[in-house]
Formats: structure tokens, C-alpha cells, sequence
């Protein structure tokens, strides 16, 4: 058997692995819940970890594999952020509001991975509700970051990129409404993709924001995001706002070479807000590109500086709107002895939320209010409109966009809890393509002081196919996705 | 701030009501530099692809199981769900 080190491989190699028989599912499923019982504590990366459930799906994987069948993801490991409905096994979405939902029905995305062949090893910790950039928002603690366990993950998906990069699961899926994949990713040298709206159902994912969120992946490389998103994407019924649109074998697409590719960086990006090492490391990784015959063209997103404030009138508003749900009547958090019907809604509301998911409610409540409405929520969709016409622009000279997905490495843990609009602003080169719709990549580019940082590629609508395969050939000329968190190899 | 809170169904305790005020005013402070932003007459983007709803057939596809849908409420009895007395 050839089965050393298999915590450090990707998804594809796995893959191989067990085609090849040198290891099987279970044995696979066995080493990785280890690293689970042995590294978890020092994370916090897991809500809860489904090791029986793993243990049997990796049975069935085995002896479908005797059988002669064969599925794309037979047998192989991946973990859930804890926003996704799963059957039987508790979403809790980082909330005492949910911390003993049991979800009847499996969310899309669950069900096609599980369809697949992949084992599901647990649900991973997360900022409540999604709301948040440092997974210190969650219920269950914050996530620490394998570079540093003082330093923050990142987040919303701060569980899923902390477990991938510790090298206790090869990938796992997140979802990202103004950069909750994709931040977490460059803050702990993993690849988050984040797909176009529509393109991955968002049924069965505890909403958030409607008109913003996506799901998406991560893994340790861009050919094993390819895999997991040919697997997610496409039209379901479940979901109205998931779009028809053909699937195309995002693998295939990898190995085509980027000579001839237009490649934008948006002059915006490389202001004063970016950390010099930030900006050094994605500079160098935009030479690699252009040495792979790849034309590097400057490009203007006028607009690009109101991102952040849309966003934060926007999503409170949707979020005001989603969490009314959450109602201490059908399920959920329930507050005790109710005085009238009222007091058992804001008592119940008010134990179950914390407090930054307070105050996106309480802004969104104000934003669409009588009054309010049409100088805060109709502006900001009017600024959105000229934000996706900025991209739209662009995309008309450059065939993708590159540039920094953070603004600094991952920072410490408290360090941004006092001021909100600094934690906001972490997001400042993720939102724009959850704004206007497109898809995203963060792809390791090297360290700062140690840490990871991340070079982000953003294309037009369905252009994933585009933006894996720069970010493939990138990766087979750096080995920043191969390098391990100290602890952790 | 109580209205707001009570339009959010939302109960803040007087220790959290200094933070929220603080904290709800540098988010306002904010989000106001889109009162500046030129949008002239363009139109508001609800959707991001600018699509409008896929409409589906109006009938039955799933039956749900309505005692595995309540195993998750608080309080029920007899399919319903119970809350406080709202009519005397």
C-alpha cells in the first residue's frame, strides 16, 4: 500500500491513489479524521464532524470501486461550510439561533457532491450567518489561522480554508457574498473560488443575501477547484436565480497556454490601502503571467471605490429582509416564558443573534425604511448598475482581471472588532464581483512576514473556465499551494 | 434606535445599546459617501445578470413530511405551532 502522507495531497492526486488501489476510501477517510481529533483543538475549524457517517459513505465507496463502478468523486473527502443544509446532520450556520437545527432535506450542493462519490468528514465553523470577515463573529469561537494561531483565518469561511490549508481535508465548499471565499483563502495560502451568480444552486444555503451570495469552493489547487465545480454547477429547478447555462469540462480547459491572453490590473487597486509586501508579491506573480506570454494592460473601474458602502447598504437590506424568518416559532432559537407574541419575537431574536448580525439587521431595517429607502437602498442599486457597467467596460480590452485579493495578510485576532468599517474594508477588491455577478479566484502568490497572501483573477459571467486555467498555469510554474503551515506537514 | 429595533423585532438590552449606537453610526456615516455618487438616471440593478425570474408550472412536485419539518419548531401540538395567546 502506498498511502504515506495522504493528508498532503490534492483531491486529483487522491483520486488517483484510489483508482490506482493504492489505498481505499476508508483508510483515506481513517487518516484524515485523525488529523481531525489530533489538530482540531488547536483551530476550532469544526462545528461537527459526521465520522460515522464518513466512515460508512467511505464504505460505499469501496465496494461501488469493486463493483466496477465508477463516479468523479468516489471516495473522496470534503467537508461543508456549516451554512448548508444537510439531512440529518446539524446546520447551525455559526448561530445559537440555529444550534440544533436538524435540516430535513439536503442542500443542491450536498446532494451533487454526495451523488458524486465525496464523503462528507464534517461542517466547518464560519462567521454567524456569513456575516463577517474574521470567523470571530461565529458562536462556536473564532477560527485561528494555521501560519499563526494568533492571527485570524479570515472569513465568513473561515473553518473550510483553516482545515484545507492545516492539510486535515484536501478541499471543501464555502460560499462567498462580498469575498468569504476568497479573502479566507488569501489569508491562509489556499484557492477560493468563487463562481458567477447563478452558476452553483443556492438551495438549501441558509440565506444571507440573496442577490449577492455563491457558492464556491476550496482546495489546494486550481485543478481540484475545476473538479468540484464541473460536479456543483449548473441549473436546478430548487433554485430560481441558478442559471441554464451549458456546464462546460472545466478540466479540459486547464491546460490551454495564456499566450495571447489579456491580462487588466486596475489602477485603483494598487493604491495606498494595499500593504507594500501585498502589492510586491502580486506584482511578481502578474510577471509570472506576462512571462507565460500573457499581456498585462491597465485598466480604469471608476467606480470600484463605492464597493464597500453598496455592500453595506445592499446586503444589511437583503439580510433584514432573509433573517425576518428566524421567528422563535418553526425552528430556532426560542426565548422562555413569553409575555405576548411580540416579546417572544424580539426576546427570541434578540438571544439568538449576535452582535454584528444585529447590526446588519438593524441597518438593513433602517436603510429600508419609510423615508430611507430611496437615498440609501434605491442609491446603492443605482451605484451597483454603474459598478458592474465599470467591469462590463473593462472586459470589453482585457480578457480577465488581476490583482490583490487582500488588502493585508491575515491580522490578529481582536485586532479589528472595535471599528467596523475597518473589517468592512477588508473586502475592498472582493465585493465588486459579487456586486456585479462575476466570477473569482484567490490563488497563493507568496508571503509576507510569513504569511500567505493571495493574487485574485476576476473574468465576465461564466468565464470560470478562463479564470482556472490562468490560475492552473500559474500554479504548474509557483509552488506557493504547496507550501504547509508549520505544525501542520 | 428603540424604533428601529422594534420594526426589526429585535430586543437590545441597555448594555448593548451604547455599542449599537456606535457602532450603526460610523456604518451610516459610512455608507452616506453614496449621496455624492453621480448616478444620473440609471436605472437601479436588482438582479446582478440583470435577469428577470424564471417562472415555473404551478403544481405539486414533492410532498413534504410535516412532522419531520416540526421536529425542529419549539412548541407544537397536533401539527400546529404554538405561541403566546394573541387574541383575549
Amino acid at each position: 500500500m502506498n498511502a504515506e502522507g495522504l493528508h498532503v495531497r490534492t483531491l486529483s492526486e487522491l483520486a488517483r491513489g484510489l483508482e490506482r488501489g493504492d489505498f481505499s476510501a476508508v483508510e483515506l477517510t481513517e487518516a484524515l479524521l485523525e488529523r481531525i481529533g489530533l489538530l482540531n483543538e488547536r483551530l476550532n475549524a469544526f462545528i461537527t464532524v459526521t465520522d460515522g457517517e464518513a466512515l460508512a459513505a467511505a464504505a460505499v465507496a469501496d465496494e461501488a470501486r469493486a463493483a466496477g463502478r465508477s463516479l468523479p468523486l468516489q471516495g473522496l473527502p470534503l467537508v461543508h461550510k456549516d451554512l448548508f443544509c444537510t439531512e440529518g446532520v446539524r446546520t447551525t450556520c455559526g448561530s445559537r439561533m440555529l444550534e440544533h437545527f436538524v435540516s430535513p432535506y439536503d442542500a443542491t450542493v450536498v446532494a451533487r457532491l454526495r451523488a458524486a462519490g465525496a464523503v462528507m468528514l464534517g461542517k466547518t465553523n464560519m462567521d454567524e450567518f456569513a456575516m463577517g470577515s474574521s470567523n470571530e463573529t461565529s458562536y462556536f469561537g473564532p477560527v485561528r489561522n494555521p501560519w499563526d494561531l494568533s492571527r485570524s483565518p479570515g472569513g465568513s469561511s473561515g473553518g473550510t480554508v483553516a482545515a484545507v490549508a492545516a492539510r486535515i481535508v484536501p478541499a471543501g465548499t464555502g460560499t462567498d457574498t462580498g469575498g468569504s471565499i476568497r479573502q479566507p483563502a488569501a489569508l491562509t495560502g489556499t484557492v477560493g473560488l468563487k463562481p458567477t451568480y447563478g452558476r452553483v444552486s443556492r438551495y438549501g444555503m441558509v440565506a444571507f443575501a440573496s442577490s449577492l451570495d455563491q457558492a464556491g469552493t476550496v482546495t489546494r489547487s486550481a485543478e481540484d477547484a475545476a473538479l468540484l465545480l464541473g460536479v456543483m454547477a449548473g441549473l436546478d429547478e430548487k433554485d430560481s436565480t441558478s442559471v441554464d447555462h451549458p456546464v462546460p469540462d472545466y478540466l479540459k480547459a486547464l491546460s490551454s497556454p495564456l499566450k495571447g491572453l489579456r491580462v487588466g490590473v486596475v489602477r485603483q487597486h494598487f493604491d495606498e490601502g494595499l500593504a507594500p509586501q501585498c502589492a510586491a508579491r502580486v506584482r511578481e506573480a502578474l510577471s509570472v503571467i506576462e512571462e507565460q506570454g500573457a499581456t498585462l494592460v491597465e485598466v480604469d473601474l471608476p467606480t470600484i471605490d463605492l464597493s464597500v458602502p453598496t455592500y453595506y447598504v445592499v446586503a444589511p437590506a437583503e439580510c433584514s429582509s432573509n433573517l425576518s424568518r428566524f421567528d422563535g416559532v418553526r425552528f430556532g432559537h426560542r426565548a422562555e416564558n413569553p409575555s405576548d407574541l411580540l416579546d417572544l419575537y424580539r426576546r427570541s431574536r434578540g438571544e439568538g443573534f449576535g452582535a454584528e448580525v444585529k447590526r446588519r439587521i438593524m441597518t438593513g431595517t433602517y436603510v429600508l425604511s419609510a423615508g430611507y429607502y430611496d437615498a440609501y437602498y434605491l442609491k446603492a442599486q443605482k451605484v451597483r448598475q454603474l459598478i458592474t457597467a465599470d467591469f462590463r467596460n473593462a472586459f470589453e480590452s482585457v480578457d480577465v482581471i488581476a490583482g490583490p485579493t487582500a488588502p493585508t495578510p491575515a491580522f490578529a485576532l481582536g485586532e479589528k472588532t472595535v471599528d467596523p468599517i475597518t473589517m468592512y474594508l477588508n473586502d475592498i477588491y472582493t465585493i465588486g464581483a459579487n456586486l456585479a455577478g462575476l466570477p473569482g479566484i484567490s490563488v497563493p502568490c507568496g508571503f509576507a512576514d510569513g504569511l500567505p497572501v493571495g493574487l485574485q483573477l476576476v473574468g465576465p459571467h461564466f468565464s470560470e473556465e478562463r479564470i482556472l486555467q490562468v490560475a492552473h498555469q500559474y500554479q504548474l510554474l509557483t509552488d506557493w499551494h504547496r507550501a504547509c503551515p508549520e505544525g501542520f506537514a | 434606535m428603540q424604533h428601529i429595533a422594534t420594526l426589526a423585532r429585535l430586543q437590545l438590552e441597555e448594555s448593548e445599546l451604547e455599542d449599537v449606537v456606535d457602532k450603526l453610526s460610523r456604518i451610516v456615516d459610512f455608507v452616506d459617501q453614496l449621496q455624492a455618487a453621480p448616478v444620473g438616471d440609471v436605472l437601479p440593478m436588482a438582479h446582478p445578470l440583470n435577469q428577470s425570474q424564471r417562472l415555473r408550472a404551478d403544481v405539486v412536485t414533492e410532498q413534504i413530511d410535516r412532522d419531520a419539518i416540526q421536529a425542529n419548531a419549539p412548541v407544537t401540538k397536533d401539527g400546529f405551532y404554538l405561541v403566546p395567546k394573541v387574541i383575549d
